[in-house]
């Protein structure tokens, strides 16, 4: 069952919600929608389960428009951020609300319910009220109560927001598998980022009203179209560097770091973007072009914050632990992998080991 | 299209009923605002339209009646009422939360028990009691039986409960004595719930009937609810359109005064009944 | 502490803030029961006098016969009691209160629950239906009483009037036994529903959309979704509502007294109207003491209802 989004607008009165969105999601892809808070990525989700009205575009489910079905016959089935799972009735209980509601036989139902449970491991759980489960349960049972109908589309709205960071770990894998193993074609509404990256076929990111980019995960965190999209993923959060730029074959920042071009860019104002583990650290130069300002120790790796003596603050990753102190002096230099954005904030140039990398997309994006 | 279609059709049965059910309601106020303004010679005779409208029913009750005088006596007492149910509710529940003590809980279960006692029926003792302290025919005879209440300790003990254990830990370690931390961090923390208790302990006041009925006899202390109760038995010969003004005049301050603690009546009200 | 005390000074000094610290740990809560004298005292004064005392004595008078100042006289044990649960006029204003009572709380929480549904829905005007509704609440009893008065007036009412235009019989609604008891229901009905609808109106709005959500995604109706989701939802506060419209029904007086005074042929004499007549008009006060306990005794099983109800009570947040 594909799903398809052609010029998709939202608006209450005049104001503008959601503006042109399209898309095209696959039968049995992982479609993730990521954006801050208040993007209107809820938004969008309700439209397609048709939960609200969709004020202007077109949408397909299976090449069928469907802008005037009820919810009931689009043939999806949702989880809630919340879970909505119905206090006054069990699990097994609200695993078949759904099926009761379509009037299905009651063997059937028994049946349905069985599997679903069987599928989210809650078979001994069937009689219990939802105050009695905890966290992740909750969470299993409305998976469980998604499963138990037949339909191929499932809708998620942040589901794994109201659980603690282990559990949520735990849950990304659970629900990737369910997915595979089921066939479904899935849309998942986050807002955090890491979900995204490590759940996802691919993702679209919405931000002021608009798509800033649709495409894999590696596509999103390799060649951001714009800063916003730069800035969202990846933790650390990628440097963003103010440079003023000569024509010349090189964007420096001070005389040791600097980033070769591979093509010739007009002269301007840019920034370059550069991911924290493609900064190199020397602490054993007798020239230096930063201090240290903090330190933080992850365990894989640690993350340093220091100061460039140009003035901007950076952020560097290193494999290793290492035993510097505050304010000691290094002398920090790039490795060749980053991204030139220019004023409007877009991406003009991807470099990758000293080369240009993936021009045809920003072609694309900019036509788009 | 189709949709909007439905939508239609299911907003008519909407009004029909939301209209309905407006009359319903509206018909007694609207009546009753209407016929004040009515000569009362021609409501007698079942008229329900005139050309003579006037104030006069209103002058008349005013200058006729102790309205006026109702109404103020109903304002002390329900004020006074008020004011001390916060004070004393407030100070109890804070008892009940931020102290310890032996038997606490108990005691706390003692006083809620007594909500199940209505107090009509315990009025006859109440009147001998009142009337052996002296206090028949005052204002402190409507005031001092209710100077507390069983479900305000309660209400608020529950508004109390929510407060964040850290603030408590965090004034024990500023050193504030009990009295310095139930006036600056639980009273205004719990400003909402205070508000409800206010106005439902207002209103509790103000619709007393049956024990000012006993415990008043004079016009410079009878509440609101029994003066109209005189003005009703006195005017026998149903004059209607005083009476009728004479309601408006009670009502019309309560309507305004809902109108705009609505907001805060109803937040406090599901307070109580929700959570 | 012996120990310690023993010791010299200049041992003392030597003492190790931990073994100081288990020496006399601070307490933090150890003034906390002469603040409680402060905080709780007032409170349990006036509890004491107007509401433990009473309860005890009430229940003490009850078994006696009382002189017209209400003193008791003769102890006559279970006799009070005896009398009333045999005598058929208590018996049919026991009738009569069960009646007014569970019409009003049908009537209310039906019509309640039915305005608060109506007006949940986005509709143009909707703030103004919201207004009105809770209108009443702002209706003290007097005020309630002199309006429904008029509208059931014989000669000068509303309703008798659209009787004659519409030639239906004319009703002399308070002064026939079975119409007497309806318009104080009407009545009563009218005055509950301004609260009724507030309490069921903010909880519908506290009910998380995604509930109402997962059940369009199934297809459920308008009307289904308000039976099968709605209405289990809610249920606690309906529970809620009900104990409290039945508990203040059952101490109804001023309605009564204005209305129609327990006529007539005392169709309306209410329970609480009976304690007042039979106390203070008739000076039976032993009788009415146990008037007052077996009242008493009735509203304490329904608030001991109501209090374990809450406690089961789901909560879906």
């Amino acid at each position: 069952m594909s799903i398809e989004l052609q010029k998709i607008t939202k608006s209450y009165d005049t104001n503008l919600v959601l503006e042109d969105v399209s898309v095209r999601i696959a039968t049995g892809e992982f479609f993730a929608i990521v954006g801050p808070s208040g993007c209107g990525k809820s938004t969008l989700l309700r439209m397609i389960a048709g939960l609200i009205p969709i004020s202007a575009g077109i949408l397909k489910i299976d090449e069928q428009v469907v802008n005037q079905l009820p919810p009931q016959d689009r043939k999806l089935t949702m989880v809630f951020q919340n879970y909505a799972l119905f206090p006054f009735l069990n699990v097994a209980e609200n695993v078949a609300f759904g099926l009761k509601a379509r009037r299905l036989a009651k063997d059937e139902v028994a049946q349905r319910v069985k599997q679903a449970l069987e599928l989210v491991n809650l078979s001994d759980f069937a009689e219990r009220k939802p105050r009695e489960l905890s966290g992740g349960q909750r969470q299993r049972v409305a998976l469980a109560r998604a499963i138990a109908s037949d339909a191929k589309i499932c809708l998620m709205d942040e589901p794994l927001s109201n659980l603690d960071a282990q559990l949520r770990g735990k849950m990304r894998s659970e629900i990737r598998e369910l997915q595979q193993q089921l066939g479904l074609t899935l849309i998942y509404v986050t807002h955090d980022q890491v979900e995204a990256m490590t759940m996802a076929d691919r993702i679209m990111v919405l931000h002021d009203q608009h798509v800033q980019q649709i495409g894999s995960p590696a596509q999103i965190y390799q060649q951001p179209q714009n800063t916003f999209v730069a800035n969202f993923f990846g933790t650390p959060q990628i440097n963003l560097l103010t440079v003023q730029h000569a024509v010349s074959d090189q964007l420096a920042l001070d005389s040791f770091l600097k980033f070769e071009l591979p093509t010739k860019l007009t002269a301007g104002t840019y920034q370059v973007g550069i991911r924290p583990g493609d900064l190199l650290v020397d602490f054993n130069q007798s020239q230096t072009n930063a201090a240290v300002r903090n330190l933080e120790y992850l365990g894989n790796q640690s993350v340093i914050h220091a100061k460039l003596d140009h003035g901007e603050e950076i952020r560097i990753t290193v494999a290793n632990h290492l035993a510097v102190g505050i304010n000691q002096r290094l002398l920090v230099t790039a490795k060749p992998n980053f991204i030139v954005f220019d004023q409007q904030q877009r991406a003009v140039l991807f470099v990758r080991g000293g080369k240009q990398d993936g021009t045809d997309q920003i072609q694309q994006f900019q036509q788009a | 299209m189709m949709e909007n279609q439905v939508a239609k059709q299911n907003h008519f049965w909407q009004y029909l009923i939301l209209i309905l059910l407006t009359i319903f309601i509206l018909i007694p106020f609207v009546l009753g605002f209407w016929t004040s303004f009515l000569p009362t010679a021609e409501i007698s005779k079942g008229a329900l339209w005139s050309s003579h409208l006037s104030f006069d029913n209103y002058r008349a009750a005013i200058t006729q009646t102790p309205i006026l005088r109702y109404l103020f006596n109903s304002l002390v007492i329900s004020v006074l009422t008020m004011l001390a149910q916060l004070v004393f509710c407030s100070m109890s529940a804070y008892a009940f939360v931020f102290l310890k003590f032996k038997g606490r809980d108990l005691l706390f279960y003692v006083v809620l028990a007594t909500m199940m006692l209505p107090f009509e029926a315990e009025v006859i003792p109440n009147f001998a009691t009142v009337r052996s302290l002296n206090l028949l025919n005052h204002y402190a005879v409507m005031v001092v039986p209710f100077l507390t209440s069983a479900f305000g300790i309660f209400m608020l003990r529950q508004a109390f409960l929510q407060l964040p254990e850290e603030l408590k830990e965090a004034a024990d370690v500023e050193g504030l004595s009990h009295w310095q931390f139930y006036g600056r961090v639980v009273l205004p923390y719990a400003k909402i719930s205070l508000l409800t208790l206010a106005a439902y302990s207002f209103l509790a006041s103000w619709n007393q009937y049956l024990w000012p009925m006993l415990t008043t006899f004079s016009d410079d202390f009878r509440p609101v609810q029994d003066g109209l109760r005189q003005l009703q038995s006195q005017e026998s010969f149903n004059n209607w359109g005083m009476i009728q003004a004479s309601a408006a005049i009670v009502v019309i301050p309560t309507l305004i005064v809902l109108f705009f603690g609505q907001h805060y009546f109803k937040s406090g009200l599901n307070e109580g009944a929700v959570k | 502490m012996e120990q310690i005390k023993s010791n010299n000074s200049n041992k003392l000094k030597q003492i190790s803030p931990a073994s100081k610290f288990l020496a006399k740990s601070y307490d933090v809560n150890a003034r906390d029961k002469y603040y409680a004298l402060w905080f709780l005292g007032p409170s349990l004064l006036v509890l004491a006098i107007f509401v433990f005392y009473p309860m005890l004595k009430t229940l003490y008078l009850s078994f006696f016969l009382t002189n017209n100042l209400g003193q008791p006289t003769v102890f006559v044990g279970w006799q009070n009691y005896l009398s009333l649960l045999t005598s058929s006029s208590y018996l049919a204003s026991l009738q009569a209160t069960l009646i007014y009572v569970f019409a009003v709380s049908l009537l209310t929480l039906g019509l309640g629950l039915l305005l608060a549904q109506t007006a949940s829905f986005q509709v143009k005007g909707s703030a103004f239906f919201r207004t009105v509704f809770s209108g009443t609440m702002g209706v003290s009893v007097s005020v309630a009483a002199i309006f429904w008065l008029f509208m059931f007036n014989p000669s000068v009412g509303l309703l008798d009037q659209l009787a004659t235009i519409l030639h239906l019989p004319v009703i002399n609604w308070l002064t026939q036994p079975g119409w007497a008891m309806t318009a104080v229901v009407i009545s009563t009905v009218w005055m509950n529903l301004g609260f009724t609808f507030l309490i069921f109106f903010g909880t519908l709005q506290s009910v998380p959309i995604t509930f109402y959500e997962a059940a369009q995604i199934e297809g459920l109706s308008k009307t289904r979704q308000f039976f099968k989701v709605t209405l289990p939802l809610i249920s606690p506060t309906i529970f809620f509502v009900s104990i409290i419209t039945l508990i203040e029904a059952f101490k109804s007086f001023g309605l009564i007294d204005l209305m129609t005074a327990g006529g007539p042929n005392n169709a309306t004499n209410l329970l609480v109207y009976r304690i007042y007549q039979d106390a203070f008009l008739s000076g039976n006060y032993g009788l009415a003491s146990t008037e007052s306990v077996i009242l008493a005794v009735i509203i304490a099983f329904f608030t001991f209802l109501q209090f374990k109800i809450l406690e089961k009570r789901v909560t879906y947040k």
